[in-house]
């Protein structure tokens, strides 16, 4: 049976660019996956990697704040102190706080990036990105004034070309980058003012991420405690192989030659050697645009939200519990049953992902004396449509070694697996099928065996689809899978787009498996395929 | 895959992003100015004279007025344009007038710029006007000057100093 789900709007308008970036982003993550596993993929991770060298920079830029001296002169002889004179630790620090800056860059850029490639930026999921773009802006403020502090011929350059660029738009009363007419226009009251800027950005960029994680539940903002080893250890050796350093000192009586531009963060004033400043203004003005747009450019289908059917829903939470949105609450019962709580969804939230409905305790297909009709659904998606659906793909079964493959749409597409022996079904995520339904093709002989396929292992589309899928099969996540289904005619097999073939050949060893087997009584463990070697876990 | 061959793996990854913040921390070097070349800028901000001309107020009139405003004459808002030319080595390079800035035109006139010079010797001359007379200059100044390769020779104009300053020749830049 061909891929029988509505595949979410945004997959068949994906750009081509996208789909560029999606293809590179899943090779490599390929090779990540071996290195690293998934649990400590980079690629995983880049927003807590992120928020990890966000610390980096916030501790050692104490300390280097406490050898730090506000004056024209003092500034730069103060970092030259620390730079060679206490190079053990206050220049290793500096580096620190330099390189570990630089990564937040590295790491936003390709997080944003990676969002963007993977379509997980747009729908319900705007407010996320559109709160991150701010992000990169107050992270250039505070890097940049941080340059600013040192005071050495880059620093004068950065603070010469700042102050014409601001300029340019004529809102302050007087030109501002007259104040670096010559050495005696400049006040050491200056440091003190660029200090608090370099102090209030990160603590205004602190805020802004507050709110970027709003509508996500249980943000990642630590890296695995492996990886931020690793990366930290990264930075101590880089810091004492190549120490961040000065330049000469500032001399505003002459022009810089030669500088050694940090490009993380200073690639924008070549742009003003070249262009005017007004053009600068106007390419950042639009990329800006751009940004805050991206979610509307164009504009996409949102899928209907879920909706509750209070007839059916006991308020047990777990739709709350499973949602990775938040898009879910719980509230006081507004009708007379006998419970103390409904579900209430915010459509504005809801991604339609479907593992509510996954998750309902009375999402199970072998209700026959009342309507399959959940305690909360997806219209356009319904479990009971899956239901009728999943029987007509069986039907078409024959043979030997019958296969049922429950997918998602975000993964490994799933209709050129389909044949007489093969039937797909397609669901917005993997976690929105309820583990009965597994039990249900098993009991009922629809098929010999069952594929869980979906996204790669520790990176769901739908955040948690994966996680919660593996606690549900293993007994540990409400709803569970029951004891007397049979695992060893289950086969979880993660695997991306890129990986359709691996799927497709550990699809065909499961059911020379299955053909294999004589009628058993049940195992209690799942067994897993090894897609691409990288999705192996018992 | 082997557990040594893993941590070879995430090692050569370490390597890579560390060699990649490294590298891109401070190189390629970036050339904003080149050494045979000098940089001359002007930067003036002054107000014109009032538009109009001043009354001065009777001594009944000015005990009319809150004591912390107070003053001998009434003058309207609006400041002249200023004129300001420069020229290097007998060739005009700046003339413009520059209208007063804010939105009753009672701000100062301003012009910040910066030109590109060959370094060497030169002959700089620089005038305002900020008057309405019709020809002439209220303010001038001309100067023969050295200027050292890199060198960033400022022309600035301050009316409480004298009018234009210029700095003092600098020896070569390192």
């Amino acid at each position: 049976m061909k891929m029988d789900a509505v595949p979410y709007p945004g997959g068949r308008s994906v750009s081509l660019v996208q789909s560029g970036l999606r293809r590179m982003f899943e090779i490599v993550e390929a090779w990540l996956d071996r290195i690293f596993g998934p649990a400590w993929n980079p690629l995983y991770q880049l927003g807590a990697l992120g928020f990890f060298y966000y610390w980096v920079v916030a501790i050692s830029g104490i300390y280097v704040y406490v050898l730090f001296d506000t004056g024209t002169t003092e500034a730069y002889d103060s970092v030259q102190y620390m730079t060679v004179d206490q190079w053990y630790l206050g220049g290793v620090m500096r580096s620190l706080h330099r390189y570990a800056s630089d990564g937040m860059i590295l790491m936003m850029v390709v997080h944003m990036l990676r969002e963007f490639a993977l379509d997980r930026y747009r729908g319900a999921r705007w407010f996320t990105w559109v709160t991150g773009t701010p992000i990169l802006w107050l992270v250039f403020v505070a890097g940049i004034s941080g340059y600013w502090m040192v005071w050495d011929q880059l620093a004068q350059y950065i603070a010469i070309a700042s102050t014409e660029w601001f300029d340019w738009l004529g809102i302050f009363g007087e030109s501002i980058a007259r104040n670096f007419l010559a050495p005696h226009s400049l006040d050491d009251r200056f440091f003190t003012l660029l200090t608090f800027i370099h102090i209030v950005a990160p603590l205004l960029l602190l805020l802004v991420l507050w709110i970027h994680l709003q509508r996500v539940t249980k943000p990642r903002i630590n890296p695995k405690r492996g990886l931020a080893a690793g990366t930290f250890l990264m930075l101590v050796a880089l810091s004492f192989v190549k120490p961040a350093v000065s330049h000469p000192p500032a001399d505003l009586a002459a022009v810089p030659g030669v500088l050694n531009l940090d490009w993380f963060y200073l690639s924008a004033y070549p742009l003003m050697d070249t262009f005017s400043y007004g053009a600068v203004w106007a390419f950042a003005a639009i990329l800006s645009f751009m940004l805050f747009a991206l979610p509307w450019l164009p504009p996409v289908r949102r899928p209907a939200a879920a909706v509750v059917d209070l007839d059916n829903c006991n308020g047990c939470e777990r739709c709350a519990n499973d949602c990775p949105f938040n898009a879910i609450l719980m509230r006081p019962r507004s009708d007379t049953l006998p419970f103390e709580q409904e579900a209430s969804v915010d459509a504005s939230l809801c991604v339609a992902c479907g593992i509510c409905a996954g998750s309902c305790p009375t999402s199970t297909p072998f209700r026959r004396a009342s309507d399959l009709i959940p305690g909360i659904d997806l219209p356009d998606r319904s479990l009971r449509v899956l239901r009728d659906r999943l029987e007509v793909a069986a039907a078409g079964l024959a043979g030997d070694a019958r296969v049922i493959v429950f997918g998602c749409d975000h993964a490994a597409r799933l209709d050129t697996l389909a044949s007489n022996r093969i039937g797909t079904l397609s669901l917005p995520c993997i976690a929105a099928l309820p583990p009965s339904f597994i039990d249900y093709v098993l009991s009922r002989d629809l098929a010999d065996g069952v594929v869980i396929t979906g996204c790669r292992d520790g990176e769901c589309f739908n955040r948690y689809g994966v996680a919660w899928m593996e606690a549900r099969m293993a007994g540990t996540r409400d709803p569970y899978l029951r004891p007397r289904v049979p695992r060893e005619r289950i086969l979880t097999a993660w695997a991306a787009g890129a990986d359709r073939a691996a799927l497709a050949k550990a699809i065909e060893g499961f059911r020379t498996r299955l053909a294999a087997q004589p009628a058993s009584p049940p195992s209690p463990r799942t067994p897993r395929a090894k897609i691409d070697g990288t999705n192996t876990h018992a | 895959m082997l557990k040594v061959f893993r941590f070879l793996g995430q090692g050569v990854v370490y390597a890579l992003i560390a060699v990649l913040l490294g590298f891109f921390a401070d190189t390629p070097a970036y050339r904003h100015f080149d050494d045979d070349k000098a940089q001359l800028t002007l930067s003036v901000a002054h107000s014109g004279q009032h538009a109009g001309t001043c009354r001065r107020l009777t001594a009944k009139e000015i005990a009319a007025l809150p004591p912390n405003m107070r003053k001998p004459l009434d003058c309207p808002r609006e400041r002249l344009p200023v004129l300001v030319e420069v020229d290097l080595d007998g060739q005009t390079i700046v003339r413009e007038s520059i209208p007063p800035s804010g939105l009753f035109g009672d701000g100062p006139s301003q012009i910040y710029e910066n030109f590109v010079i060959p370094s060497g010797s030169h002959r700089l001359s620089a005038r305002l006007r900020d008057s309405n007379r019709a020809q002439g200059f209220d303010y001038q100044r001309e100067l023969e000057v050295e200027i050292a390769p890199r060198q960033r020779f400022v022309i600035e104009f301050r009316s409480e100093t004298g009018g234009f300053r210029f700095p003092a020749a600098a020896g070569p830049r390192g």
